[in-house]
């Protein structure tokens, strides 16, 4: 069985590289969504209205207890029907993209959310002391003061959080959605290569997420110097 | 324990909203009329009913049969421009993908019985199959007996499954059941020598056989366990596009082109390979394509 | 039409008999505890060892800590699922990969699933005990080793204890992700509770009731897992290094 047979991959190039471009849209605006939607559950967790930072905690808590696979599941099978059922909202016919979308930016928002708390707490309490005592207003302490800092404290780890992000979005898999694992997994199902192919899928994985991973480390090799 | 109080509070939304789920179904026709997009349901790997071919197409004998209804409601609804949405499906979302309206018709491979008559609605019959095992040549497994104690494979989601764990408990025969995601799945499952044998419709079993690395180390054995009845699945208490489909359908078996059809997926040369499944037109089918009709045979 | 709640719909029998839907999602729950537990036993001595690994004074033992780190970082849990279960037999030498898939295939997906889980998290429990190990000040490891302690004994004695007090939360967190994690497990046909939520509705066509119990589950799970953990927490905190989770 150890006969390795590697020529369904070139001829099925075009799809996989298209899987790739779903895999990275999923990703770049998962990520964008995620860090504004995770910014404002940051700022409303720590502000001073019980309601909102009630809202923003638990939010963070209920993503973070459930597994991603659930969540997709849940976006995939029920949230349009209940969509349409509340607003009734004419059904577009093919919701795997965007209900994918949809639950990775809703999901990540947690992550994102909690990083870039830390990211503002790691801001000395004295900083937003001073500025608001120089007479700044409560936004203007945390647009020209806080928010600068704190970003360049958490850009590493925001990069790292699109990694892992990148990876998990192998898990649409689970609605049939061709990414590029889909794609690899689809190739390799039909022409009865399943091996090869999930090993080239993994060997491109690493490829493109160690490179990622080192550049972030570079990075963050001079950010701190 | 405060993110509980939120969960119950979307629980209770959605206990509310459910319930307007049934109102807002206009109508199939309507809603492919007001959107001018058809949203068809296909297998990905399910040979040679509906399947991707080596140009991630989509084609097979089912998916054929589908196009001959699109026609159909291309001209009913005067819709030249018509777009044809396709969504694959597997054997564990595709009724769930009905109902929640993603796709609006599936011609693949799916069985129609009563009991998921209670959650969707068939179209007349399309193809008549027995489910029957696959097994390696020389393996010594004639027939369901033969396999206890040992592993078999089937696509979860399937009639298939649910026939062979109840027979494992009925007759208490010690099998061990992979329920493997797909047919492809399954397939793979059995070639590499995890299961020895793989239960499914036998028509699907010889589309499998067909792509194998070596076709002829494989053989379909045993006494059918069930006969089976495929149909397009489609939404319940829809009667004027489940009229359409099933004129559309008897149009194509009383002209021939059905026949036509079969002979193309079943008698030729098909995609990806090129092989030939020889899987000669059965009573059954040739009696439905004479009579067509949407009765379940259990 | 409309959607018709029924949650007696647990008690009912399942169609091949034996057991109750109620019965198959406690199976599952077991199977997802049972899997998570005894992955992260495999993840905790692996990521021990390779976390001491990297931060010993050796350039080819610290290589092959950060060569696994890496590995197993940059591949995602499913592609590396999926390499386990159907490539790995594959490339066992043919005796040994067919002895292999003969075994009852539930005890095939899960042992995949384990190793899987268990290397995947032992990455990053790595990556926890050498930032534990790193942020000791050096002179523990120099006071060790000038009391006549060996390296292994400085390890032992003074560093690993003191590592593991400060990585608690950190390692609390990757102890809930592997729960969660475990649910990618149901790609690969094992049965444990997110599989079982889905053959529910595959049986039944009770899509919510399903889903809700399952999320419920896993919800709580999770709450009971933290609130333990806190208690650990709470017991083991180094006095004077208590600010590590805000």
């Amino acid at each position: 069985m150890a006969e390795f047979d590697w020529s369904s991959i070139p001829g099925a190039w075009p799809f996989l590289w298209a899987g790739m471009q779903t895999t990275l849209e999923i990703t770049v605006l998962a990520v964008a969504a995620g860090i504004v939607w995770g910014t404002l559950l940051a700022i409303m967790r720590m502000s001073d209205i019980r309601l909102l930072s009630w809202f923003a905690a638990s939010y963070v808590n209920l993503f973070r207890s459930i597994p991603l696979v659930m969540v997709l599941l849940w976006f995939f099978l029920i949230v349009p029907a209940l969509l349409e059922s509340l607003f009734s909202t004419p059904r577009t016919s093919d919701t795997r993209l965007s209900s994918a979308l949809v639950a990775f930016a809703l999901f990540e928002a947690a992550y994102y959310a909690e990083i870039i708390r830390a990211g503002i707490q790691s801001v000395s309490r004295g900083q937003s002391a001073a500025a608001l005592a120089l007479g700044m207003s409560q936004s203007q302490t945390m647009r020209l003061v806080i928010l600068p800092q704190a970003v360049s404290n958490m850009v590493p780890l925001l990069l790292t959080q699109g990694i892992i992000l990148f990876q998990d979005t192998s898990l649409v898999y689970v609605s049939s959605l061709a990414d590029f694992f889909g794609a690899a997994y689809k190739v390799g199902d039909r022409d009865g290569r399943l091996v090869e192919l999930l090993l080239f899928a993994g060997a491109v994985y690493f490829a493109i997420c160690f490179s990622a991973s080192m550049l972030v480390k570079h990075f963050q090799k001079r950010a701190g110097s | 324990m405060k993110h509980l109080r939120l969960f119950a509070a979307i629980l209770a939304g959605l206990l509310i909203s459910a319930p307007v789920l049934a109102q807002q179904s206009g109508g199939t026709l309507k809603k492919i009329k007001d959107s001018n997009t058809i949203a068809l349901g296909h297998r990905e790997s399910s040979i040679p009913f509906s399947y991707y071919d080596d140009k991630q197409q989509v084609v097979g004998y089912s998916q054929e049969l589908m196009q001959k209804v699109v026609d159909a409601v291309k001209a009913e609804l005067k819709l030249a421009n018509l777009q044809v949405k396709l969504t694959p499906v597997t054997s564990q979302n595709r009724i769930p993908l009905v109902q929640n309206g993603t796709v609006d018709i599936e011609c693949g491979s799916t069985t129609n019985n009563t009991e998921r008559q209670k959650q969707v609605a068939f179209s007349n019959t399309i193809f008549v199959i027995g489910t029957r095992l696959l097994v390696k040549q020389g393996s010594g497994i004639k027939d369901f007996a033969d396999l206890a104690g040992k592993n078999v494979v089937t696509t979860a989601g399937t009639t298939s499954e649910r026939l062979i764990r109840k027979m494992n408990e009925d007759k208490k025969l010690g099998m061990n059941i992979i329920s493997a995601k797909d047919h492809g799945e399954s397939f793979l499952t059995l070639e590499t020598g995890r299961a020895v044998a793989f239960m499914m419709d036998d028509a699907l079993l010889a589309g499998e056989m067909a792509k194998a690395r070596r076709p002829a180390d494989w053989l379909i054995v045993g006494q059918p366990q069930s006969r089976e009845a495929y149909g397009c699945m489609l939404r319940r208490d829809d009667a004027p596009f489940k009229k359409l489909v099933d004129a559309a359908l008897t149009r194509a078996m009383s002209s021939g082109e059905a026949e036509r059809i079969y002979k193309k997926w079943f008698m030729s040369p098909i995609p990806p390979k090129g092989l030939n499944l020889n899987f000669p037109i059965s009573e059954d089918v040739a009696k439905t394509f004479k009579n067509p009709n949407d009765k379940a045979f259990d | 039409m409309g959607y018709h709640w029924n949650w007696g719909i647990f008690l009912a029998q399942v169609p091949s008999g034996g057991t109750s839907y109620l019965g198959w999602m406690l199976s599952g729950l077991m199977t997802t505890l049972a899997l998570s537990l005894s992955a992260w036993i495999i993840a905790l001595v692996i990521g021990s060892a390779m976390g001491v690994l990297r931060t010993v004074p050796n350039r080819w033992l610290s290589g092959i800590g950060a060569l696994y780190v890496e590995l197993f970082r940059n591949i995602p849990l499913l592609v590396q699922l999926f390499i386990w279960y159907f490539v790995l037999p594959e490339l066992l030498p043919e005796r040994l990969g067919n002895a292999y898939k003969e075994i009852n295939p539930l005890l095939q997906q899960f042992t995949a699933a384990m190793i899987c889980l268990g290397l995947f998290t032992g990455a990053r429990v790595c990556e926890q005990v050498r930032s534990g190990i790193d942020s000791l000040p050096r002179g523990q490891r120099l006071a060790g080793l000038a009391l006549g302690l060996s390296g292994p004994q400085t390890y032992r004695y003074v560093l690993l204890p003191m590592a593991f007090r400060i990585i608690v939360p950190p390692l609390t967190s990757e102890f809930l992700n592997i729960f969660k994690n475990s649910a990618v497990a149901s790609t690969i046909g094992l049965l444990e509770l997110a599989a079982q939520g889905r053959q529910l509705v595959d049986y039944t066509a009770q899509p919510y009731e399903s889903f809700i119990a399952v999320t419920l589950t896993f919800m709580l799970l999770n709450a009971l897992i933290m609130s333990l953990m806190h208690r650990l927490e709470a017991r083991v905190r180094v006095p004077g290094q208590g600010g590590h989770h805000g």
